[in-house]
C-alpha cells in the first residue's frame, strides 16, 4: 500500500547546504513540511527541546539508521527509523511514547525523496502510537553522506508486568522466533547496485509494540528475554545472549522458518540465513510451561503468522550455540568477524 | 524448495550414514578437493556422523585461499595508486595482503566494488569511459567461462578500458601435487562438482588410472557429499580405482562444451603459483597473448616484490591434507578468521576458517 500525503509548493527542488544552516531555507523547509505532517502540542510548542511527563519505570533507547539505497521493496528508510527504536522499547517491555527525530541530509537529496521519508516517518509513527516530540536537520556537502541518515531515539513506558533481563533466564526455556528470518536483508540485497536480482522479497520492517505489550499482558515475567534480532541476524544475538547467560543454547535448523524465494536468494548469494538481517522480527525466550500458548497467541497476530519454537535453553554446553543442522548433525554456531561476504562458487 | 530440500532429507541422510558403516572395514583418508564441500560437510555437520574409520581431509579448492599473495598486493596496488575501479567476488575482499586487505585498501577510499559477474563489471566500463575497470578474476574452472566471456564482451564493444587480474587454478593439477606430495595419504578423491560441470570428466580418467585411487565426481549438498564418501568407499573395499559421478544430474561426461570454447579462445593453460604451495606446473590459466589488452598483468607495469608468507603458518600442509587446522600451534590462537595469518582461515571455504566457526574447537 502506497501511503501520500500531498507535498507542498516549495520554490527548490533539491536540499542544499543552506538548508541545514538555521536560517531561512531551513525555516521553509520544516515550516511548509516537517512540522505539519508531524504536527502535535509538544513539537508544536518548537522550543529547544521537548517537556514530557513521565511515570514510572522509564525506558530509553537510541539507533541510527543508514540504508543503501534508501528507498527498498517494502519500505523505506523513514519507517525504518522509527519501527527500530519503537522495537528496541518494545525489547525493554516497554509502551513506546515519545521519539527524537534527526536528519543527516546529503546536499543534492531531490526534496520529493525527503517528502517520501517524511511521510513514511509519519504513518510509521501513527502504526506505532508515537509522537515525534522534537528533533534536528543538518546537510552535508555532496560526497560526504549517502543522501539520508536519520538518528531517532526514544522513550516508553515499562509495562508493568515487565521484568525483561537475560539473567531471568533458565535452563529449560524455549526460544521463539516471530517470523521468517533473512527477509528484510534479502529485500535490500535484491536492490543493492550490482547484485540485484528480480524477486519479490518484500522488507518485513514493521512495529512490534503492539504484539509485544499484549503479550506482556498475558505472560509477565514468564517472559524472560525478548530480543531484535536485527543486523547480524538470528545466529549472533542467539551468541551473544548464550555468551551473556553462561548457559548453553540448542537450536534446530529443521524448525526455522524462511521463506522460500529468501531461503533460494541465500543459496544463490552464498549467504547464511541466520547471519542476514531482520526487522520486524524478535526472538523471546520464556519459561517452558508457557511457550505452546504464547506461541498460539503469537501465531494469531500478525507479527506472528509464522511463528515457531526454534530452540531451548540448555546446561550443557555453556555459552556455546549449537545447530542441529537439516540432515541431523550438529554444529557450533558463532559470531561473524566482519560483514558477511558474498562466495566466489 | 525444488532440487534443494530433495537432498538434505534426514531419513536418507541417515540411510547414507548407516551404508557406510556397514561398508567400511578399515581407515580410510578422503580429500573432497573442492571449499565448496569441506563447507557442506562442516556446515552440515556430517564430519561427526561419520565413522571413526572415515577422515575427511580438506584439499586446495577454495579460490580464495591459493590466490597468491602477490596477486593481492597488485589488485590493492591498482585499486589505490592507479584509481581504479577494482571489481570483485566478495570473499576476496577480506584475504589479507602482505600489507592490507581489499577491505581495508576501500577503507582508505579506493573504489572496489563487489559484483557476483564479471559481465558487471565490463557494464561498469561502459557507464565510465572515463575511468579503467580492472576484475579481479579468480577461481577454479567454474569461473573461468563468465572471466573469459568477459573478455569476449569487452573486444566486442571495443573497450580500452576494461581488463582482468587473472588467477585462475585448475583442479587436476593440484590432485596430481597431492598425491605425488610424499608426506600425503590420500586414498580416494571427491571431484568437484561445479568444475566438473564445465570441464567434464575426461581429465580424471589418467589419473585414477595412474594413482590407482578412486575420485568420484560429487556436488554440495549434504546427500550428495553423503553418497560421494560411500561411492569412494565402496571403490576402495574393493580396490577399484576408477571415475565416477555421483553428480550426474548436474554433470556430463563432455562437459559444458560450449563454455570450454569459451575458456580456450581467452585463456591457456601455464604454470602457475598457489597460495601456501608453491608453484605447480601448468596448473593455471593466463590470458593468451590475443587479448593482452585485456590483461591487467600487462597493461600495468606493476613491479610488487614477492613478500614472504607469514613463517607461522602451514596453510600448504593443511591443502595437501598433511596437517588438520587443529595441529596448527596457532590455530584459534594468533590466527582466527578476524586476524588470518594465512589465507585458508579468511573464506567460510577454507579449511581452517571452516573448522573455527562450525567445529566448536574454539570459543569465539
Amino acid at each position: 500500500m502506497q501511503l501520500q500525503c500531498p507535498m507542498p509548493k516549495l520554490d527548490f527542488d533539491v536540499i542544499t547546504l543552506g538548508h541545514g544552516s538555521g536560517g531561512l531555507l531551513t525555516n521553509k523547509l520544516l515550516d511548509n513540511g516537517v512540522f505539519d505532517l508531524l504536527s502535535n502540542p509538544i513539537l508544536d510548542a518548537r522550543h529547544d527541546g521537548a517537556f514530557l511527563e513521565l511515570e514510572g519505570k522509564t525506558a530509553f533507547s537510541t539507533d541510527s539508521f543508514l540504508v543503501s539505497p534508501i528507498f527498498f521493496p517494502g519500505g523505506n528508510i523513514g519507517e525504518l527509523a522509527v519501527n527500530g527504536t519503537v522495537n528496541d522499547l518494545a525489547m525493554c517491555g516497554a509502551i513506546p511514547k515519545y521519539l527524537s527525530l534527526s536528519f543527516i541530509i546529503e546536499e543534492g537529496l531531490k526534496v520529493s525523496e525527503f517528502w517520501e521519508v517524511l511521510v513514511a516517518v509519519k504513518f510509521a509513527c501513527e502504526k506505532a502510537g508515537v509522537q515525534v516530540v522534537t528533533g534536528d536537520t543538518k546537510v552535508v556537502e555532496k560526497g560526504k553522506g549517502d543522501k539520508i541518515f536519520i538518528n531517532t531515539s526514544g522513550i516508553g513506558q515499562v509495562h508493568a508486568k515487565a521484568n525483561i533481563a537475560a539473567n531471568n533466564i533458565k535452563s529449560g526455556d524455549k526460544i521463539i522466533i516471530s517470523g521468517q528470518v533473512a527477509t528484510h536483508g534479502m529485500a535490500i540485497m535484491s536492490v543493492r547496485e550490482g547484485l540485484e536480482f528480480d524477486s519479490e522479497i518484500q522488507s518485513d520492517t514493521a512495529n512490534l509494540n503492539h504484539t509485544i505489550i499484549s503479550l506482556l499482558d498475558h505472560f509477565g515475567e514468564s517472559i524472560h528475554l525478548l530480543t531484535d534480532p536485527t543486523r547480524g541476524g538470528v545466529a549472533t544475538v542467539l551468541k551473544e545472549t548464550a555468551k551473556s547467560i553462561d548457559l548453553g543454547i540448542d537450536i534446530f535448523q529443521k524448525d526455522i522458518p524462511i521463506d522460500d524465494q529468501v531461503a533460494s536468494a541465500c543459496e544463490l548469494l552464498g549467504l547464511d540465513p541466520l547471519y542476514v538481517a531482520n526487522e520486524g522480527l524478535f526472538i523471546a525466550f520464556v519459561a517452558e510451561e508457557v511457550a505452546e500458548d504464547f506461541l498460539s497467541e503469537l501465531q494469531e497476530d500478525g507479527n506472528g503468522l509464522h511463528a515457531k519454537i526454534i530452540g531451548t535453553v540448555t546446561e550443557e554446553h555453556p555459552r556455546q550455540v549449537i545447530l542441529e543442522s537439516a540432515i541431523g548433525g550438529k554444529r557450533v554456531v558463532s559470531m561473524l568477524p566482519g560483514e558477511q561476504l558474498p562466495r566466489i562458487c | 524448495m525444488k532440487y534443494l530440500s530433495e537432498y538434505r532429507d534426514p531419513e536418507l541422510a541417515k540411510k547414507y550414514l548407516e551404508e557406510i558403516k556397514n561398508t567400511v572395514s578399515r581407515p580410510w583418508s578422503i580429500m573432497e578437493v573442492c571449499g565448496g564441500q569441506t563447507h557442506s560437510l562442516v556446515k552440515n555437520g556430517i564430519i561427526e556422523m561419520l565413522p571413526k574409520e572415515v577422515t575427511m581431509i580438506h584439499g586446495p579448492g577454495c579460490p580464495v585461499c591459493v590466490t597468491p599473495l602477490n596477486l593481492i598486493d597488485k589488485a590493492v596496488h591498482l585499486a589505490l595508486e592507479k584509481e581504479v575501479i577494482l571489481c570483485s567476488f566478495g570473499d576476496m575482499l577480506r584475504v589479507p595482503g602482505s600489507e592490507k586487505s581489499l577491505l581495508e585498501a576501500k577503507a582508505e577510499g579506493a573504489d572496489i566494488r563487489i559484483l557476483y559477474s564479471p559481465l558487471e563489471a565490463v557494464k561498469i566500463a561502459e557507464d565510465h569511459p572515463e575511468k579503467e575497470v580492472v576484475f579481479f578474476a579468480v577461481g577454479f574452472e567454474t569461473t573461468a567461462p563468465a572471466n573469459a566471456l568477459s573478455v569476449i564482451h569487452a573486444h566486442r564493444k571495443g573497450l580500452k578500458n576494461y581488463s582482468i587480474l587473472a588467477s585462475h587454478v585448475l583442479v587436476p593439477p593440484a590432485i596430481k601435487a597431492v598425491i605425488d606430495d610424499e608426506e600425503s595419504r590420500i586414498d580416494g578423491f571427491l571431484a568437484a562438482g561445479h568444475v566438473c560441470t564445465i570441464m567434464g570428466n575426461a581429465e580424471y580418467h589418467p589419473l585414477s588410472a595412474k594413482y590407482k585411487v578412486p575420485i568420484v565426481v560429487t556436488g554440495f549438498e549434504p546427500l550428495d557429499v553423503l553418497q560421494g564418501i560411500l561411492m569412494v568407499i565402496r571403490q576402495l573395499e574393493q580396490s577399484q580405482s576408477e571415475v565416477e559421478n555421483q553428480y550426474a544430474r548436474i554433470v556430463r561426461e563432455e562437459g559444458n562444451v560450449e563454455a570450454q570454447k569459451v575458456i580456450h579462445e581467452v585463456f591457456e593453460v601455464q604454470n602457475q603459483m598457489w597460495r601456501g604451495i608453491g608453484e605447480i606446473p601448468m596448473s593455471g590459466y593466463g590470458v593468451k597473448e590475443k587479448y593482452a589488452t585485456f590483461d591487467a598483468t600487462k597493461k600495468y607495469e606493476v613491479n610488487i616484490e614477492e613478500a614472504p608468507e607469514n613463517p607461522e603458518c602451514i596453510s600448504g600442509q593443511i591443502m595437501k591434507g598433511i596437517k588438520k587446522p587443529f595441529e596448527c600451534a596457532q590455530f584459534g590462537k594468533k590466527c582466527k578468521p578476524s586476524n588470518p595469518l594465512g589465507a585458508p582461515m579468511v573464506s567460510s571455504e577454507g579449511a581452517c576458517a571452516a573448522y573455527y566457526h562450525f567445529s566448536g574447537m574454539v570459543e569465539a
